[in-house]
């Protein structure tokens, strides 16, 4: 047989590292499975390092800032061996019974078990100008950006929790903020809700979508379509802040796992078992609904004890099959 | 790894607009998560490509000048600058790869 085996077969490789693929790495490290983690070149801790407050982590009465949280958990997952490396995985090969990982860097890694926990990545409103617009005004990035709109009128779409956020941290900078929502009443949490609500500076525009962002060379107004009665009328604006929500990020293994109708991954009832053996998924990459950091963190958790049980199911399989093969070769010869 | 030089309003034009090489500027500030991740990106850039590039940083907090004479309203940015004219706006943090793809003319 000409296939080469592997230099090294690593037990798992987490591929992300938001709350899901640090937690996955807490719990596999301490089970001696020496993971390496993923983290991404340029991603590592995932969305939660471009928020500020998060106040509904339990264990954290006062609070904690996203990026601490973030840096926490990686310690934590270092404290007990994980490999984490700020590293991209830009192909994956995922169906034989030893995985095969390619690195943005170069080089790839080989491994029994992967955990996919790549998160999900913001939607864009698919709008003319938008694009273009985008980094010109138009943002998705409201503690990077807020800054540099300092006393000027800009916008929020969405009416989730992330927008509200977005919105109220907003008012930090500007003289008013429009927050433009589909409908006629708020996704977001009622805590979060009461608070935009309760700020001076923030207006909502109810039962409106954003047709249109233009400006040149930078923002300078919306076209915007009420939903109700269909009448269309323009927005002064300077900046544009996008917070509709996320999509799964599957592209990398879209082609080698089944997906769910919602885009996300498909797993197996409650367990993180993916359609492949070896393959599990956790966090934002399989939960089109509750996206929340804590449960992206419980997630993981469940990975990695699937990643511990499969590896022990499979040695066992392994060492019953090693057993056998004298006979096989005594037969053969 | 070479640190990456810091510019500022006072040297911008010395530094970036009257340099020989084509210029990779970074506009980024402390409380931007992002920025922060694109630095070591950039570090390993700057060093596989010193032959043809120079990469230095601005802190846009500390230079308001330069930052709203470009019109910057998002970071990171990374404009390459060329003779005194900027050639081309990358927004976001990217990995090396991206990068260097993006800015592939100048490397």
């Amino acid at each position: 047989m000409t296939h080469q085996m592997p230099d090294q077969v690593h037990d798992v490789i987490i591929v992300g590292s938001g709350p899901a693929g640090y937690t996955a790495a807490v719990y596999t490290a301490r089970a001696n499975l020496s993971p390496i983690v993923l983290a991404g070149s340029v991603t590592a801790g995932g969305e939660l390092m471009n928020t500020t407050d998060v106040e509904n982590f339990p264990g954290f009465p006062e609070g904690v800032m996203g990026p601490d949280l973030m840096m926490n958990m990686e310690a934590q997952a270092r404290r007990f061996g994980a490999d984490i490396r700020n590293e991209d995985a830009t192909a994956l090969k995922l169906d034989a019974p030893i995985k095969e990982i390619t690195l943005g860097s170069g080089g790839t890694l080989h491994a029994r078990s992967v955990i996919l926990a790549t998160g999900s990545a913001y939607r864009e409103l698919g709008v003319p100008g938008e694009k273009q617009l985008s980094g010109h005004g138009v943002s998705w990035c409201a503690t990077c950006d807020g800054f540099f709109f300092r006393d000027q009128v800009i916008a929020v779409v969405g009416g989730g929790d992330s927008a509200m956020e977005e919105a109220l941290f907003l008012t930090k900078f500007a003289s008013k903020v429009y927050v433009i929502h589909r409908r006629d009443s708020l996704r977001a949490s009622q805590i979060m809700a009461d608070r935009a609500k309760a700020n001076e500076k923030i207006e909502f525009i109810w039962d409106t979508e954003v047709i249109e962002v233009r400006g040149d060379g930078k923002v300078s107004e919306l076209e915007l379509r009420n939903l109700v009665d269909g009448t269309e009328s323009t927005l002064d604006v300077s900046g544009l802040f996008v917070a509709i929500g996320h999509d799964p990020r599957v592209q990398l293994f879209a082609d080698q796992v089944d997906l769910t109708s919602e885009g996300t991954v498909q797993v197996e009832g409650r367990t993180s078992r993916t359609s492949l053996p070896g393959v599990f998924a956790a966090g934002d990459v399989l939960d089109p609904h509750y996206r929340q950091a804590i449960t992206a963190a419980g997630s993981g958790c469940v990975a990695a004890l699937d990643v511990e049980e499969y590896l022990a199911d499979t040695a066992d399989t392994d060492a019953a099959e090693a057993h056998q093969t004298p006979k096989v070769d005594v037969a053969a010869g | 790894m070479a640190e990456i030089k810091a510019v500022t309003d006072a040297t911008f034009e010395d530094d970036v607009l009257k340099a020989d090489k084509t210029v990779l500027v970074d506009f980024w500030a402390e409380w931007c998560g992002p920025c922060r991740a694109l630095g070591p990106e950039l570090e390993k850039l700057a060093d596989e490509h010193t032959a043809k590039i120079e990469v230095v940083k601005l802190n846009v907090d500390e230079n308001p000048g330069t930052a709203a004479k470009y019109g910057i309203t998002s970071i990171p940015a990374v404009f390459a600058f060329d003779g005194g004219e900027k050639v081309h706006a990358s927004i976001g943090a990217k990995p090396k790869p991206a990068l260097e793809q993006e800015f592939a003319q100048w490397l």
